[in-house]
C-alpha cells in the first residue's frame, strides 16, 4: 500500500516541480510526463499484485476532522479500474508530450501538466479512497482539474464556453454524490466504508437513485451526458483521451462501489440500468451520427459505449437478483471487459483525431481527405481503433460486447415471465447500435482517411513525429491482443466479480467463469482462423498477380473527365438516409441556399444538429432559472453600506430565529 | 391444435401492422377484409368442442358484414371520390410501425397482467383485442383522410369484436349481433358524409374541416 | 460444448467452398427458364471465376491499400463465417454457444471492409451504393438476431449447430406459426444481405439505381473474382440458415442425408430467388427501410410467440 501511496505522491510532487519550473517549458515537460510515467509504473506493481492473487491491500490512519479515518485501499474492484487509469495515462502524457511541441512558444507547458498529473493522481486516489470524505475530496480534485486542462485554448469564445458546461455539470452530479454519502454517512454512524450499513435504511431506492445521477453525470449517461460533446472537442487531444477513456469510466466505478455498498439489488434497478443503457446507446450513436467535428463524433460514442457498460451492469444486477450467477457472469463480466476494452480504443481514437487536428489544422470532417496517404501510422491505428468500437472480430471490442449478448441470450432462452421482454430488448438494441456505429465509423475513417484530399490545406499535411505515433501503435497493439486474449482477461476478474456479488456465488462464479471463458476461447480460435485464412488470401494474390502486370489508373467516374476533389461523397451525404430515419429524434436543421437562374453559381446547404436534450431541456431550464434570479438583481446596489445592513439584517433574524 | 389459434393471432397481429404502414387505401381495404375474415373464423377456433348454433350464427354474420360489406361499401366511396392513398399522415408510416410495435408490447403487458375469465387456450386474444384497439385509436388520430379513419374505426372495432368472441357463449347472441349492426349503419353513415365531405371541398382531409368555423 | 471435430462436419464447409458459385449458376438458369430464354451453363460462374483470375489488375491513383484489402477481407470473413455454419443436422467445423453473433459480426466485418474499399476511390457513385449498404444492413441486423434468438428459445440450444440439429431432426414436428414468422424474417434478411430483389437488383445497368454493383465497380481481375466468390459464398451460408428451417431430412444414412442437403441448398434458395426475381420489380429505395422493419417486426413476433 505504501508503495502505491509513493506512486501517487511522485505524480503529485512532479505536477508541483512541473508547476515550480514553468518558465521553461521543456524542463517542466519533461518532469511532469516522468513523474506520470514513473509514478504510474510504480502504481501498477501493486495493482497487479491485488489483481492477480485477489487479495486486497489496506491502510487505515487516524484522522481528525471527519468522521472516520483516512482509510485507504486496494481490492480487486479499485484494482481492475487502477490499470486504465495507470496504463492510459502513460500513454497519453507520452502522447501529449509530442502534442503540446506545437504550443511551447504560446502556452506554459508546465501550468498543464501540474493539473494533468493532478488528475491521474485524482483518479488513482477515488479508486483506492475507503472514506466517504476522503472519496469526495479525490473526486473534486479529479473533476476540478480537467477544468484547467479544457480550457486549454483559454482565448477562445467556444473553449470557455464549453469549460462552464463541463464545470457546471460535473457540479450539479458532485451534489448528488454528497448526500449520497452523507446519508449514508449519518446513517451508519462513519463515513469509512467498510461500517457502511445499508440494511437499517428504508429508502434504499432513494440512495440507488442519487448514485445513479452522481456518478452517471460523470459516466455520460444520457440526459446528462450535455458536457461530453462540449468538453471533448475543446480539449488537447491527450485530454479528451484521458477524459473519455478513463476518467468518464470512474463513474462507472462509483457505481459498482455503490452496488457493493448497497447490498443485493432489486430487480428494479436491473432495469433502470438496462433502460438508461439502452437509451444512451442508440441515442449516442444516432447524435454520433449527424455529427461532422471529429471529436464531437468520438465524444458521443463515449455515450454510446457507457450505455453498453451500462446494459452489462443492468443484466448482471438482474442476475444478482433473480441469484443467476450465468447473467451475473455474463451481465458484469462484459460490463468490466468493456471498461477496459474502452478505455484502449477510445483513448486510441482521440488520440488519432489529436494528430489529425494537429496536421490538418481542423476536426471539420467534411474539410478533409486522403489523409491516409500522408498519415499512414495514425490511418492504420485509427482504422484499429474505429473497427474495435464498432465490435468487429478479431478486436477486443467484440469480446465484450459478445459476453452482453451471450448473456441476453441466455436469458431469453431460459428465463420465464414477462420480465425477460428486457433480454430481447437488448440483442435487438445492441444490434442496432453495431450497425449504427459501423456506419459511422466507415464514414468516420472513409471521409476523413480515404479519397482525395477535399481542401488544399490537405496536401501539405505531414504525418506526426514518434512520441505521438508509439502510444498510438502501443494502443492499437492492445486492442488486437485483448480480442486475442479475452478468455484470459475475463478469468482475471473473477476476484472482481466475487465482490461485487457479495460472495454470494462463491462457488458458482468460477464454474460459469470457465464455461464463458471457453466460449471466449472458441472465438479466439475463429479469430486465428479468421488471420490465417487472411493470411493465405494475401499470399494467394501476390502469387496471382505475380505474373501479371499490374497497372495505376483513374477512379471510373462514369465516364466523366474531369472529376474534382470536391465531387466526392461527403460525410453528411453518407449519413443523410440514416439521419432521415431518426430524424424525429435528431431534429437536424438544414439551411439551403438552393440554385437559381441558368447557370447558378453559389449553392450552399449547411446541416446543423444540436444536442436535443440541451436544447429542449437543460437551456430552457437555466434560462428560467436565469430569469428568476435576474429578478433579485435589485439587491445588490454597489454600495458598501447597504452590504452591510444586509449582513446585519441576516444575523439579526438568526439571532431570533435561535431565541425563539 | 393450438397452432391454428396462434396462426389467426399472429395474422390479425400483421394486418394491424399493414394497416398501419401502408400509404395506399385499397391494401388497407383489402387489409380490411381479410381480418374481417380471420375474425369470423376465430371464434369457430375457439369454441371447438361446443360448437353450437349460436357461435356459428355470429361467425357468419361478422364474416359478411367485416369480409365482405364493409370493404364492398369501402371500395365503393373510393371509386367514388377517386383517391389512392392517404398522404402525409401526422406520424411517417416507419415511426407508426414502431408505435405499433410499442402498442403491442403494451398490450401484451397489460394482457398479462388481466385477470380475465378465459381459457388458456384463448389467453392471447386478449392482448391481441388490446393490441386492434390501441392500433385503431391511433388511426383515427393520426390519419388525415376521412376515409383512413373510417377504417381506424373499423380496426378499433374489430377489436372489440375479438374481445367479445373470447366471452361469446356467454353473451346472448343478440347483443353481438345487434353491435355488428350498430357498425353497419356507421359505416354506411361515414361513407355518406365522406362523399358529401369530398363533394363539396374538393378533397377529404379531416384537418382541413377547421375552415368551417365562422 | 466448446469445439467439436468429426469426420462428417468438414463437409458442410467443403461443399460451401466448392458448390457456391454453382448456386448462382442456376439462379440465372432457372432466371432465364422462367423467362422464356435457354440461360447459360451452369458452371458458368466458375468459367467467369477463372477468366477474372487470371486477368492482371488496374488500380485507381487514389486509392491506398484499404482498396486492396476490402476484397480479401470480405472474402476472409465470409470464408470464416462459414465455418460455423453448419448444413441442416450435419454440425460446423466450429460450434460453441453464441455462435450466431460472431456469424453476425463476421458479415459485419467484411461489409465494413468492402465499405471503406468503396469510399477509398473518391467516386461519389461508390460513395453512395456505400451509404446505402451501411444503412439497410444495420437495419437488418437486429432482425436477423432477434430471429436467431427466437430460433434458439424454440430448441433450447444457443449454438448455430445446436439450433439447427434440433430443427431439422424434428421432422417438422417443431413447426409452427413462430418459425414461420422467423422464415420470412431470414428470407427478407437473406434478400438484403445478398442484393438481390427486391431491394436491390443485381442486373441494373445504372450506377444511380445501384446498391452493391455499384460498391465494386472499381474492383477487377482478381480482386473482382475475390468479391464475386464472396457474394456467391455469402448466399450459401445464409440460404442455409433458412433451409435448415424447412428441409426435415434425418434418413439415417450420413451420405444420403449430405446428398440431399447438398440438392435442397442448391435448389431451394435457387428457385425462391428465382420466381422473385421473375415476377417482381425492386422496391423503391425508400421503401426498403419498411420492408426491414417488417423483417423487424416478424422477429419481434416469432420471439413474443415463444416467450410467452
Amino acid at each position: 500500500m505504501i508503495v502505491f501511496l509513493l506512486s501517487v505522491i511522485i505524480i503529485v510532487a512532479s505536477g508541483f516541480a512541473a508547476l515550480v519550473t514553468r518558465r521553461s517549458n521543456s524542463l517542466s515537460t519533461f518532469l511532469g510526463v516522468g513523474g506520470v510515467c514513473a509514478g504510474s509504473l510504480i502504481g501498477l506493481i501493486p495493482t497487479f499484485n491485488v489483481l492477480i492473487h485477489g487479495s486486497r491491500l489496506s491502510l487505515h490512519l487516524p484522522w481528525h476532522f471527519a468522521w472516520g479515518s483516512f482509510f485507504v485501499e486496494i481490492d480487486p474492484l479499485s484494482s481492475f479500474f487502477l490499470i486504465p487509469v495507470f496504463g492510459v495515462s502513460i500513454l497519453t502524457a507520452v502522447y501529449g508530450a509530442g502534442y503540446l511541441q506545437h504550443y511551447r512558444q504560446t502556452h506554459l507547458l508546465g501550468v498543464h501538466w501540474f493539473f494533468f498529473n493532478l488528475l491521474v493522481a485524482g483518479m488513482a486516489m477515488v479508486a483506492v479512497a475507503g472514506n466517504g470524505v476522503l472519496f469526495l475530496i479525490s473526486w473534486e480534485v479529479m473533476s476540478l482539474a480537467p477544468f484547467f486542462l479544457v480550457t486549454f485554448h483559454s482565448d477562445q469564445s467556444k473553449v470557455q464556453h464549453a469549460g462552464w458546461v463541463y464545470l457546471v455539470a460535473t457540479h450539479l452530479g458532485a451534489i448528488f454524490l454528497l448526500v449520497f454519502f452523507l446519508l449514508m454517512g449519518v446513517n451508519s454512524g462513519s463515513m469509512d466504508f467498510d461500517h457502511f450499513n445499508p440494511s437499517g435504511y428504508h429508502h434504499l431506492s432513494l440512495l440507488f437513485l442519487l448514485a445513479v445521477i452522481g456518478f452517471g453525470s460523470k459516466s455520460g449517461f444520457i440526459p446528462f451526458h450535455v458536457w461530453l460533446p462540449e468538453a471533448h472537442p475543446a480539449a488537447p487531444s491527450h485530454v479528451s483521451a484521458l477524459m473519455s477513456g478513463v476518467m468518464i469510466k470512474m463513474g462507472i466505478y462509483g457505481l459498482f462501489r455503490s452496488l457493493v455498498l448497497l447490498g443485493v439489488p432489486s430487480v428494479g434497478w436491473g432495469y433502470v440500468f438496462i433502460g438508461i443503457g439502452l437509451i444512451s446507446g442508440i441515442a449516442g450513436v444516432t447524435f454520433a451520427l449527424a455529427q461532422h467535428d471529429l471529436k464531437r463524433l468520438l465524444a458521443y460514442h463515449s455515450v454510446e459505449n457507457i450505455g453498453i457498460i451500462s446494459i452489462g451492469i443492468g443484466i448482471g444486477m438482474l442476475g444478482l437478483s433473480w441469484d443467476n450467477p450465468v447473467l451475473v457472469v455474463m451481465g458484469m463480466g462484459g460490463a468490466l471487459l468493456h471498461v477496459l476494452n474502452h478505455s484502449l480504443f477510445k483513448s486510441l481514437l482521440f488520440l488519432g483525431a489529436g494528430s489529425v487536428q494537429h496536421a490538418s489544422g481542423t476536426l471539420e470532417i467534411e474539410h478533409m481527405g486522403g489523409l491516409l496517404k500522408r498519415m499512414p501510422i495514425t490511418g492504420m491505428t485509427f482504422l484499429v481503433g474505429a473497427a474495435a468500437i464498432c465490435g468487429l472480430p478479431p478486436l477486443n471490442g467484440f469480446i465484450s460486447e459478445f459476453l452482453i449478448y451471450q448473456g441476453s441470450v441466455y436469458g431469453s432462452m431460459f428465463l420465464e415471465g414477462a420480465t425477460v421482454g428486457a433480454m430481447p430488448a437488448v440483442i435487438a438494441g445492441l444490434a442496432l447500435i453495431g450497425g449504427l456505429a459501423a456506419i459511422c465509423f466507415t464514414k468516420a475513417f472513409g471521409i476523413v482517411f480515404l479519397g482525395t484530399a477535399r481542401r488544399e490545406k490537405g496536401v501539405s499535411v505531414r504525418e506526426s513525429r514518434l512520441s505521438m505515433k508509439i502510444p498510438m501503435l502501443i494502443l492499437s497493439a492492445l486492442c488486437l491482443l485483448c480480442g486475442l486474449l479475452g478468455a484470459d482477461i475475463l478469468k482475471t476478474a473473477a476476484p472482481v466479480l466475487n465482490m461485487v456479488t457479495m460472495n454470494r456465488f462463491l462457488d458458482a462464479i468460477p464454474l460459469e467463469l470457465i464455461k464463458a471463458a471457453n466460449s471466449l476461447r472458441s472465438v479466439t480460435w475463429v479469430f486465428a482462423g479468421l488471420i490465417l485464412i487472411l493470411t493465405g488470401l494475401i499470399f494467394f494474390r501476390k502469387w496471382l498477380l505475380s505474373k501479371r502486370y499490374v497497372q495505376e489508373g483513374v477512379t471510373w467516374d462514369c465516364g466523366y473527365i474531369r472529376p474534382t476533389s470536391r465531387m466526392q461523397y461527403t460525410a453528411s451525404s453518407f449519413v443523410q438516409p440514416v439521419t432521415g430515419f431518426f430524424r424525429n429524434i435528431l431534429q437536424t436543421r438544414n439551411i439551403v441556399s438552393p440554385p437559381h437562374g441558368l447557370f447558378p453559381t453559389k449553392v450552399s446547404l449547411t446541416t446543423k444538429t444540436p444536442d436535443v436534450f440541451e436544447k429542449k431541456f437543460y437551456s430552457p431550464l437555466f434560462e428560467g432559472t436565469k430569469r428568476i434570479l435576474f429578478g433579485l438583481r435589485w439587491i445588490q446596489q454597489g454600495r458598501i453600506q447597504l452590504y452591510i445592513a444586509y449582513i446585519v439584517i441576516t444575523l439579526i433574524i438568526l439571532l431570533i430565529w435561535k431565541v425563539r | 391444435m393450438n397452432n391454428w389459434i396462434d396462426l389467426l393471432i399472429i395474422l390479425l397481429i400483421l394486418s394491424n401492422f399493414v394497416m398501419l404502414g401502408s400509404s395506399r387505401l385499397a391494401v388497407c381495404i383489402r387489409t380490411l377484409a381479410i381480418q374481417g375474415i380471420l375474425l369470423g373464423i376465430l371464434p369457430l377456433m375457439i369454441d371447438r368442442q361446443d360448437l353450437v348454433l349460436h357461435t356459428t350464427l355470429v361467425s357468419i354474420g361478422a364474416l359478411i358484414i367485416k369480409g365482405i360489406v364493409f370493404p364492398w361499401l369501402l371500395f365503393k366511396v373510393l371509386r367514388r371520390i377517386g383517391i389512392r392513398r392517404e398522404i402525409e399522415p401526422f406520424v411517417g408510416y416507419v415511426p407508426s410501425l414502431f408505435i405499433g410495435l410499442a402498442g403491442l408490447i403494451v398490450s401484451l403487458y397489460i394482457g398479462s397482467k388481466l385477470d380475465f375469465p378465459a381459457p388458456e387456450s384463448v389467453a392471447d386474444v386478449i392482448p391481441l383485442s388490446l393490441f386492434s384497439i390501441l392500433a385503431g385509436l391511433f388511426l383515427l388520430t393520426t390519419r388525415k383522410k376521412a376515409l383512413s379513419m373510417v377504417m381506424g374505426y373499423l380496426v378499433l372495432e374489430n377489436g372489440i369484436y375479438a374481445f367479445g368472441s373470447v366471452v361469446l357463449n356467454k353473451v346472448p347472441v343478440i347483443v353481438e349481433l345487434g353491435v355488428l349492426l350498430d357498425a353497419l349503419v356507421a359505416v354506411f353513415i361515414m361513407g355518406i358524409a365522406t362523399y358529401h365531405i369530398n363533394r363539396e371541398f374538393d378533397h377529404i382531409d379531416v384537418n382541413r374541416l377547421d375552415n368551417l368555423k365562422g | 460444448m466448446m469445439t467439436y471435430w468429426s469426420h462428417q462436419s468438414i463437409s458442410p464447409v467443403i461443399s460451401a467452398i466448392f458448390l457456391a458459385p454453382l448456386l448462382f449458376g442456376v439462379i440465372n438458369w432457372i432466371k432465364a427458364f422462367l423467362s422464356g430464354r435457354r440461360g447459360a451453363p451452369w458452371l458458368q460462374p466458375y468459367f467467369d471465376l477463372w477468366k477474372l483470375m487470371r486477368k492482371s489488375a488496374v488500380y485507381s491513383r487514389t486509392t491506398t491499400w484499404i482498396f486492396r484489402a476490402g476484397p480479401l477481407v470480405g472474402l476472409g470473413a465470409i470464408l470464416t463465417a462459414a465455418m460455423i455454419m453448419p448444413m441442416g443436422n450435419i454440425p460446423a467445423l466450429v460450434s460453441f454457444p453464441g455462435d450466431f453473433v460472431l456469424f453476425a459480426y463476421l458479415l459485419a466485418l467484411g461489409r465494413f471492409f468492402t465499405i471503406i474499399a468503396a469510399l477509398d476511390t473518391g467516386s461519389s457513385f461508390q460513395g453512395m451504393g456505400a451509404s446505402r449498404e451501411a444503412y439497410f444492413s444495420a437495419l437488418s441486423e437486429p432482425a436477423l438476431l432477434l430471429a436467431l434468438t427466437a430460433v434458439a428459445r424454440r430448441t433450447g440450444s444457443n449454438s448455430l449447430s445446436g439450433m439447427y440439429e434440433v430443427l431439422s431432426s424434428g421432422s417438422w414436428a417443431l413447426v409452427s406459426p413462430a418459425m414461420v414468422l422467423v422464415f420470412i424474417a431470414i428470407f427478407i434478411v437473406f434478400l438484403t444481405e445478398n442484393a438481390r430483389i427486391p431491394v436491390d437488383d443485381p442486373t441494373t445497368h445504372l450506377e444511380l439505381t445501384m446498391i452493391h454493383e455499384v460498391m465494386v465497380l472499381d474492383h477487377g481481375g482478381p480482386d473482382l473474382a475475390f468479391i464475386n466468390y464472396g457474394a456467391a459464398l455469402k448466399m450459401w451460408i445464409l440460404g442455409q440458415l433458412l433451409i435448415g428451417i424447412v428441409n426435415p431430412v434425418h434418413t439415417g444414412i450420413m451420405w444420403l442425408n449430405q446428398t440431399i442437403s447438398i440438392v435442397v441448398s442448391l435448389s431451394g434458395p435457387a428457385i425462391a430467388v428465382g420466381l422473385i426475381e421473375f415476377s417482381m420489380a425492386r422496391l423503391r429505395l425508400k421503401r426498403v427501410p419498411q420492408l426491414l422493419v417488417a423483417a423487424g417486426i416478424f422477429s419481434v413476433l416469432a420471439l413474443i410467440m415463444e416467450l410467452r
